[in-house]
């Protein structure tokens, strides 16, 4: 019962905050409301049960990626306010899709049930053996390390080609076609 | 989750949009990691004692989801500097008549 109310408690923050994202116009405030929307992730997750999430939510979630936002936020011009766009469509497509959403999480089963057919299949194994096979007693990083090495490995590409992404955008040299932009709109001005 | 997308489509500054995406992703995760979740059960390391152990394998999966999220962040913001240095503003309206402009 407790754990249920906790949980309500931190999800109706998070809509609280999620709804001053929405507001707020000034860029630094958004990146910080993001951060508190990220650092009350990771406490629902220790709720959860899942303490390396949380972990990783807090670290890599609410502390890298919100230094980065700030480094992008400061070099950005203050936001304005402007009107929405698009208001109407996308209500209707928000309130259709939370509709279905709905209606799919009343077929699943019960939050916390232990007979769910999630937990009924290959993880009593890990459960059970991954403690012989590697003698680490969290499973978590047994499975990440071990059993689900490759998918750790692509992980790792995807980051890498992130990276790569990124420093090539950053480091492109586009001074030409700004120059060239400038001058077009000086030409149509006159 | 339904907010976040709210937030991509109706925002007209690109950051907003980015932080629209984060948002989302991360509530996608809360659903992922309360599927995991096992009543009387704790984190799942193992101790001496029997006890119900939440799901390891969604925990695993959202690790991995998390940090590609933030990769994702990444390669989004490096997008909306360069978009700034190229046309001086972030606000989708105000590219739109830029643009306009310079096709006549």
């Amino acid at each position: 019962m407790n754990f249920l109310l906790i949980n309500f408690f931190l999800i109706s923050l998070l809509l609280v905050t999620t709804f001053f994202i929405f507001k707020t116009t000034s860029l630094i405030s958004v990146v910080a409301l993001t951060g508190a929307f990220t650092l009350l992730c990771s406490a629902i997750y220790v709720n959860l049960d899942a303490v390396d999430v949380a972990f990783t939510e807090a670290a890599v979630g609410s502390g890298i990626s919100t230094i980065l936002m700030v480094m992008a936020a400061a070099k950005l011009p203050e936001g304005k306010k402007n009107k929405l766009i698009n208001l109407f469509p996308s209500i209707i497509l928000a309130v259709s899709i939370s509709l279905i959403l709905i209606i799919i999480i009343a077929n699943l089963p019960l939050l916390g049930d232990p007979n769910a057919p999630i937990h009924l299949h290959v993880v009593p194994e890990y459960l059970k053996e991954s403690k012989d096979f590697f003698h680490i007693p969290n499973v978590v990083t047994n499975i990440l390390a071990s059993y689900r090495g490759f998918d750790t490995l692509g992980e790792t590409i995807v980051i890498f080609t992130a990276g790569l992404g990124v420093i090539a955008l950053l480091t492109s040299n586009t001074l030409n076609r700004k120059t060239n932009f400038k001058k077009n709109n000086k030409k149509n001005e006159r | 989750m339904v907010g976040g997308l709210f937030i991509i489509i109706t925002s007209q500054n690109y950051l907003k949009k980015v932080v629209g995406l984060a948002i989302f992703q991360t509530a996608v995760f809360v659903f992922f990691v309360s599927l995991a979740k096992v009543l009387d059960g704790t984190a799942p390391i193992l101790t001496k004692m029997e006890n119900a152990y939440s799901n390891p394998l969604p925990h695993v999966l959202i690790l991995t989801a998390i940090v590609v999220g933030v990769a994702t962040s990444a390669l989004g913001l490096a997008l909306v500097l360069q978009i700034y240095r190229n046309y001086e503003t972030i606000e989708e309206k105000e590219i739109q008549s830029l643009e306009l402009k310079s096709d006549k």
